[in-house]
């Protein structure tokens, strides 16, 4: 269809050339609405429709599809083509790609975004002139964690959305801009809304964020939003007993009892996804009670840092740097499954040359080449350690014990090599992520990385947890540094904290606590030690429902209006496309009102701008800055015996919005279903097998599980997914268990 | 006059057929020489290319390119790796020229390879044959193995510094594979779907590194001009169609063969060398360079001599140098639908004209030849066609379109004749 | 199309020596070693055709899989190269391969009487096996053999200037 006439240095191209593949040159002129381009434009437009079926009144692309867009502006009214039309049989992709394969004009787009863009070949094209085929050839699932920016590739209705399928005409929705809820991305993303809904998501290009891609999560989640167990009124338990209520009421006893409550026993636990406007309204009001114990690093489990952490984290550079790096050195991260755009973006580096690798307790399945040094938790200790040495570390200070004894091997010192070489040109990364954050000895993993970055000249970088974590230290939702980014006099008290001396007054914001904190059994514990618990949420769980004492219907995303700062430290606004489900209201507006009723000064906001742009002169002079601010105390936890507990959180498992997504939920992930991961080896040694039914053993509690044989996992290490069914009894993500055969209730030696 | 025969790429014919294909019988008329002294002198590459740039040997695998011109775009003097490549996948219907080669001459395209690979500055050849070709295959692999048993390919070969190493890589049934980047996708483990120009193969070749492809013949034909000078082989053809060429002449003659004859031999002797016309029948038509090239009506044909430049007057190519001969009596209806047939089943799928385009064309042929053709059909047809032509990334488009408009162009009655009377004028 | 110039390799996490037996692992290496190490791939074919033979003439998924896995290739572009090329076949086939020229030269002097011959004596089209499993029946584009037409590829073997009574005698012969 781009057919186009040139010429080149005064030579004209022998035949019009597709404009989409022909290399500009200088001098070259091109000549596209000449009689020959046309009708070369016109001819491609024959032939594309020959063999289209004309069904655009029953196609999911009607209204929005390239073909029928160039078909009104080349095509002729009458078919010359008598003939029979192809018709093609369709494949089964899986929960999230719909096909027709019948339209495919075998553009090979989305062939080429597989090989080219997700760095994953699942789709093909078989079969040779007309019958070509686009798929999979042997059906399985499409399920790479980006495959559905092939949707949006695809210019005809052969590929389309499967949740969104049938449920709307492109022509009856409104649009409204958003960003991404889940990780630390934050992509620019379109929301399509009728009735008050949001039907589908699409991607904005945003080249500093984005690029054009959105993964399937941010993409597929907001399927959540209408999820049965939406809480749609303020509720009160009385007597165990829940009764809806009016906001009026529900607040006003809010007000009342946190007015009563013990300001020094009271926590404040914030989902690191909520708005940069709650979250700051929401340390307002505990610290205008007198209450500093606020946190949102709800996955972490090693606090003993805190003195010396940045007072505000983030990636250490902007996101699209990410790709000029010429090494990255990856501590305790998931990147696929965590950030998959910042995989995107370190897929880009290593193929132009980057030198890659990984310091983690599994192996990864990467798309591109990476040198992975995988072992337990104690060993990705030693390999930082052995990293730092073989980058002249001396053995004194603080870590002295631990660089001594290290080992530096060829790996370790190819690694080195890398990041000293890229730290002379100012493009060596070290980035920290989720398993390092869950990891009993954080604050070891920190105080090695930081080392190597001085050594090494590579920037040291967090890889956030969520859309909004790096907002949540700028809004001062932690309990030793104020909005901006300043310390506080006095420190309150963190997550860490609160799950050894549990709070008797607690407010939790858009969490589950048995899914979204590092230790389900501890947390579930906290929350039944409080005298009063006051949940703020887009959805009744069970959890909540056990363990609160009045629950308030917030909005979740989609619903409010708000920021969301990412991990490049880019403010993004949005604004709410529908409205909360009945009586539920946007978060900042509860807080707003439930000041007021604590008579706290200043809570007079008409909007959430106003919030923010008070909160934004609070940042005017903070800078993120990642530098440490004092030396990490190198004390290990001494967690290092038997076997450890992975407690990896599944794509599909980030937040409560997403495990609520039916299709995303139907998607294969590996390691999402609970049991327990086992490496075969470890598996033999332990006498265990796939498959088998096991008892998990951890801090006491005990929890049956199947066994999954995985040669992903190191030795001396089981995965158990968090955040997933069957997870919500167990001890934090990273941590050690016992793993016995387990018999029936019996306990009969059968089997 | 019974024009000069076997004197290139046959030149070895005469010998014993159980062991004219072997290196001994080879050398016996002087093979390697040429390929001995360069790795003695280490003449100038440049020189080289200037003497078959006066041979005028032109592409023998369709296009007519000149091939010392080809050569010349080479980087030859940039460092990095550099190929030259053998087009050994003969797949144009008609042309059967090249297998003979594989078989009975195979050292002497072993010859043309490495000194090509001198010229271009290339260390590693591959022989890309189609993988139907059996025997062949086994020719040029026991060849293959000889040469370097006769220390003729290797690293360093004989002292002389100079590192030639020859792989034969198979195709697996795929005409397409014959475009030279279809056959570099091909080479690299792909489906043979060729790839736009530019970056032309000299920039951007097999594995992303400089390459030259030459048609088996083209190759075949060098050891011989080096040994007898440019000047010798132009003179056995006409200016700027040096030497003489293969022409397959098949179809309806008496000895349809291979003949190793000058270009310029004027047609009517060709057919003569064939034995004439089958049974005695009457000439009908000529597709003068393969299938992909217009066909000429006979007459016309019997005064054209076998020549790029009076082919091309005549208003067709000379393509490959298949001559396949039709008596009267042939359904030409029949004929276009075979060679539409072709391309539709050829086609690589990738430009939507010719993937869409050859089926449609095949479709309403087939529909012409079963008595339900339309009086619209040939305008349809030559209009497709002419929406395929020059319109697709490569050759192959032109190759379906040019039948089809010449067919409808000479034999347009016999068209309309079976649209009119639902059978073939020829029966 | 070439998705840059790149081999896009996969590891497989399958041990390579357990896949196929140890002389088809061998022929296949000797097709490796003619290329440039990190273009394994460029192997595909001829390692296709090797496990094809070795497989009673046709390929399984499986077998494509495991093909995949020795080069470092995703299955799908094996697939894909498998599905291209006229030589491959997917289905089971008879223990013959009957293969008729039908291209221009062919059909000027018989081929189509020949396919039409061996369809109407063997009752069998185009395409498919005889009912004793003996041979597919198959078309195919010009063989190179055209000077010496109609041309059949039994197997692998040329026979050429075939007559309806000479295609008869060959087939005859087949086990
Ligand atoms: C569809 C198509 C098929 C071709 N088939 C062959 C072939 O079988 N053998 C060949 O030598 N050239 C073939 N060619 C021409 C090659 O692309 C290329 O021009 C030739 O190999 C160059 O060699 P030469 O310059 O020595 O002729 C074909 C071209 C096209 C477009
Ligand atoms: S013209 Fe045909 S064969 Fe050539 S590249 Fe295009 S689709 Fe393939
Ligand atoms: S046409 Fe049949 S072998 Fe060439």
């Amino acid at each position: 269809m781009c057919l186009v006439e040139a010429e080149q240095g005064g030579r004209p191209f022998p035949k019009p050339v597709p404009a989409c593949a022909t290399p500009v040159g200088a001098g070259m002129k091109v000549l596209t609405r000449s009689p020959k381009a046309i009708d070369a434009q016109q001819g491609t437009m024959e032939f594309l429709l020959i063999n289209h079926p004309l069904d655009c009144p029953i196609c999911d692309q009607g209204g929005e599809c390239e073909l029928q867009d160039v078909a009104m502006g080349y095509g002729g009214d009458v078919s010359r083509f008598s003939e029979r039309k192809r018709v093609v049989k369709d494949e089964d992709l899986g929960p999230l790609i719909a096909t027709d394969m019948t339209r495919c004009i075998h553009c090979t787009r989305c062939v080429r975004f597989g090989a080219e863009i997700a760095g994953v070949r699942e789709l093909g094209a078989t079969g040779r002139g007309e019958d070509m085929r686009i798929g999979t050839f042997v059906a399985h699932t499409v399920s790479h964690e980006l495959s559905g920016n092939i949707i949006d590739l695809c210019p005809v209705g052969a590929l389309t959305s499967k949740p969104y399928r049938f449920t709307a005409r492109a022509w009856e929705l409104t649009d409204a801009d958003s960003i991404a809820p889940h990780d630390g991305v934050g992509s620019n993303i379109r929301l399509h809304v009728r009735g008050g809904r949001v039907m589908r998501v699409h991607p904005r290009d945003n080249e500093a964020v984005n690029e054009t891609w959105i993964s399937d999560r941010d993409r597929f989640s907001y399927a959540g939003l209408n999820a049965d167990d939406r809480l749609t009124a303020p509720m009160i338990k009385t007597d165990g007993v829940w009764r809806e209520v009016e906001w009026h009421e529900a607040l006003t006893l809010v007000a009342e009892r946190l007015k009563a409550a013990d300001a020094s026993r009271m926590g404040w636990l914030m989902a690191p996804n909520a708005t940069l406007e709650e979250l700051y309204l929401a340390q307002r009001i505990a610290r205008g009670l007198g209450c500093a114990n606020i946190d949102h690093r709800l996955r972490q489990q090693d606090f003993s840092g805190d003195a010396a952490d940045p007072m505000l984290p983030w990636l250490g550079l902007p996101i699209a740097d990410l790709e000029t790096r010429e090494a990255i050195l990856l501590i305790g991260s998931e990147i696929r499954q965590e950030q998959p755009l910042l995989a995107h973006r370190i897929r880009k580096a290593a193929l132009e040359g980057a030198t890659i690798a990984c310091v983690n307790p599994l192996t990864l399945a990467l798309t591109h080449p990476a040198r992975q040094l995988v072992g337990t938790p104690a060993q990705m200790v030693a390999d930082l350690a052995a990293i730092a040495k073989a980058l002249g570390a001396k053995a004194s200070g603080m870590l002295k014990t631990l660089i001594g004894s290290a080992k530096p091997d060829d790996a370790h010192q190819a690694i080195a090599d890398a990041l000293r070489a890229a730290g002379e040109k100012s493009t060596g990364a070290l980035l920290l992520g989720a398993l390092a954050t869950a990891h009993p000895d954080y604050v070891l993993l920190k105080a090695l990385a930081y080392r190597i970055g001085e050594l090494s000249g590579a920037v040291v970088g967090f890889l956030p947890a969520a859309a909004n974590s790096v907002g949540a230290h700028l809004a001062g939702a932690v309990p030793h540094g104020l909005p901006g980014g300043r310390a506080t006099e006095t420190k309150g008290l963190g997550l860490g904290v609160m799950l050894s001396a549990p709070p008797s007054t607690l407010v939790l914001w858009g969490l589950e606590p048995d899914r979204d904190l590092i230790d389900p059994a501890r947390a579930m514990a906290m929350c039944e030690a409080a005298d009063l618990l006051i949940a703020c949420s887009a959805f009744r769980s069970p959890s909540l429902d056990a363990v609160a004492d009045v629950l308030l219907p917030i909005g979740s995303f989609a619903e409010t209006s708000g920021t969301f700062v990412n991990a490049g430290g880019l403010w993004q606004r949005f604004q709410g496309a529908v409205a909360p489900p009945g009586e539920a209201r946007p978060g900042w507006k509860v807080l707003r009102v439930l000041g007021n009723l604590l008579d706290l000064p200043g809570f007079e906001y008409r909007d959430a701008a106003q919030v923010r742009d008070e909160l934004a002169a609070l940042c005017s002079d903070a800078a993120l800055d990642n530098a440490p601010r004092g030396d990490y105390p190198a004390v290990s936890s001494g967690t290092t015996a038997g076997l450890m507990r992975l407690g990896t959180v599944p794509i599909y498992a980030l937040d409560p919005l997403v495990r609520r997504a039916p299709a995303l939920q139907r998607t294969p992930v590996q390691g999402a279903a609970f049991g327990v991961y086992l490496h075969p080896e470890q598996a033999h040694g332990d006498g265990l097998f796939a498959d088998q039914t096991v008892l998990i053993i951890q801090n006491g509690h005990e929890v049956e599980a199947n066994v999954f044989l995985d040669d992903a996992i190191a030795m001396g290490c089981a995965r158990i997914p968090a955040a997933v069914t069957g997870s919500g009894r167990l001890g934090a993500q990273i941590g050690p268990i016992e793993i016995r055969p387990w018999f029936g209730e019996t306990g009969s030696e059968a089997g | 006059m019974v024009p000069n025969q076997n004197s290139v790429c046959f030149r070895n014919m005469h010998l014993d057929a159980s062991t004219r294909h072997t290196l001994d019988a080879y050398r016996s008329l002087g093979g390697y020489v040429q390929w001995e002294k360069i790795l003695r002198e280490r003449p100038d590459p440049a020189d080289i290319i200037e003497e078959i740039k006066l041979s005028a040997l032109r592409g023998r695998g369709g296009a007519g390119f000149p091939t010392g011109l080809k050569w010349s775009f080479m980087p030859r003097t940039v460092p990095g790796q550099k190929y030259i490549v053998c087009n050994s996948d003969e797949g144009e219907p008609g042309t059967c020229k090249d297998r003979d080669i594989l078989r009975y001459n195979p050292h002497q395209l072993i010859e043309g390879m490495a000194i090509a690979g001198y010229c271009i500055g290339a260390t590693v050849g591959y022989n890309y044959i189609r993988g139907e070709f059996y025997e062949p295959i086994q020719r040029c692999e026991e060849a293959i193995r000889e040469a370097y048993a006769a220390g003729l390919l290797g690293k360093d070969i004989q002292g002389s510094g100079v590192d030639f190493d020859l792989f034969n890589h198979l195709g697996a049934g795929a005409y397409i594979c014959g475009e030279e980047t279809a056959l570099l996708e091909s080479i690299e483990g792909k489906k043979g779907q060729p790839r736009f120009k530019p970056p032309f193969p000299a920039q951007v070749g097999l594995y992303g590194r400089p390459t030259t492809i030459n048609n088996t013949e083209s190759l075949a034909s060098i050891p011989v001009i080096l040994e007898k000078g440019g000047k010798w082989f132009l003179e056995q053809g006409r200016p700027n169609n040096g030497g003489p060429k293969l022409f397959s002449v098949t179809g309806h003659v008496a000895r349809p063969d291979n003949f190793e004859v000058p270009l310029g031999t004027p047609f009517r002797a060709l057919l003569e060398l064939a034995g004439g016309m089958k049974d005695g029948r009457r000439l009908k038509a000529v597709i003068p360079g393969g299938s992909s090239v217009p066909v000429v009506p006979g007459d016309v044909m019997m005064d054209v001599d076998m020549d790029y430049d009076s082919i091309a007057k005549a208003g067709s190519m000379l393509g490959s140098g298949a001559v396949i001969v039709i008596a009267e009596g042939t359904c030409m209806v029949k004929v276009l639908h075979n060679l539409s047939h072709f391309y539709m089943h050829e086609s690589c799928g990738q430009c939507t004209p010719c993937r869409e385009g050859t089926g449609w064309l095949e479709r309403v042929l087939r529909r012409i030849l079963d008595g339900k053709g339309r009086p619209g059909d040939l305008d349809l047809l030559d209009s497709v066609a002419g929406r395929i032509g020059g319109r697709t990334i490569c050759a192959l488009g032109d190759a379906a379109a040019m039948p089809v408009q010449s067919f409808l162009k000479h034999y347009r009655h016999e068209f309309e004749h079976l649209i009119e009377h639902g059978q073939s004028m020829a029966a | 199309m070439s998705f840059r110039n790149a081999p896009l390799a996969v590891i497989h996490d399958r041990d390579k020596s357990t896949l196929f037996t140890a002389e088809i692992r061998e022929q296949i290496d000797v097709w490796i070693a003619k290329y440039p190490a990190e273009w394994k791939q460029s192997a595909v074919m001829p390692a296709l055709t090797i496990v094809q033979d070795a497989n009673g003439g046709w390929l399984t998924p499986e077998l494509m899989n495991d093909v995949a896995a020795y080069l470092d290739m995703p299955e799908v572009s094996v697939y894909e190269v498998a599905t291209f090329y006229g030589m491959y076949d997917l289905e089971p086939q008879g223990r013959h391969k009957v293969c008729v020229c039908n291209s221009v030269s062919c059909l000027l002097l018989g081929s189509a009487e020949l396919i039409e011959h061996v369809e109407h004596k063997y009752d069998v089209r185009l395409g498919e096996t005889t009912a004793d499993g003996r041979f597919t029946f198959k078309e195919v584009e010009c063989l190179g053999a055209c000077r010496h037409a109609p041309a059949v590829l039994v197997d692998k073997t040329y026979h050429e200037n075939l007559s309806p009574q000479a295609l008869d005698k060959l087939i005859d012969e087949l086990e």
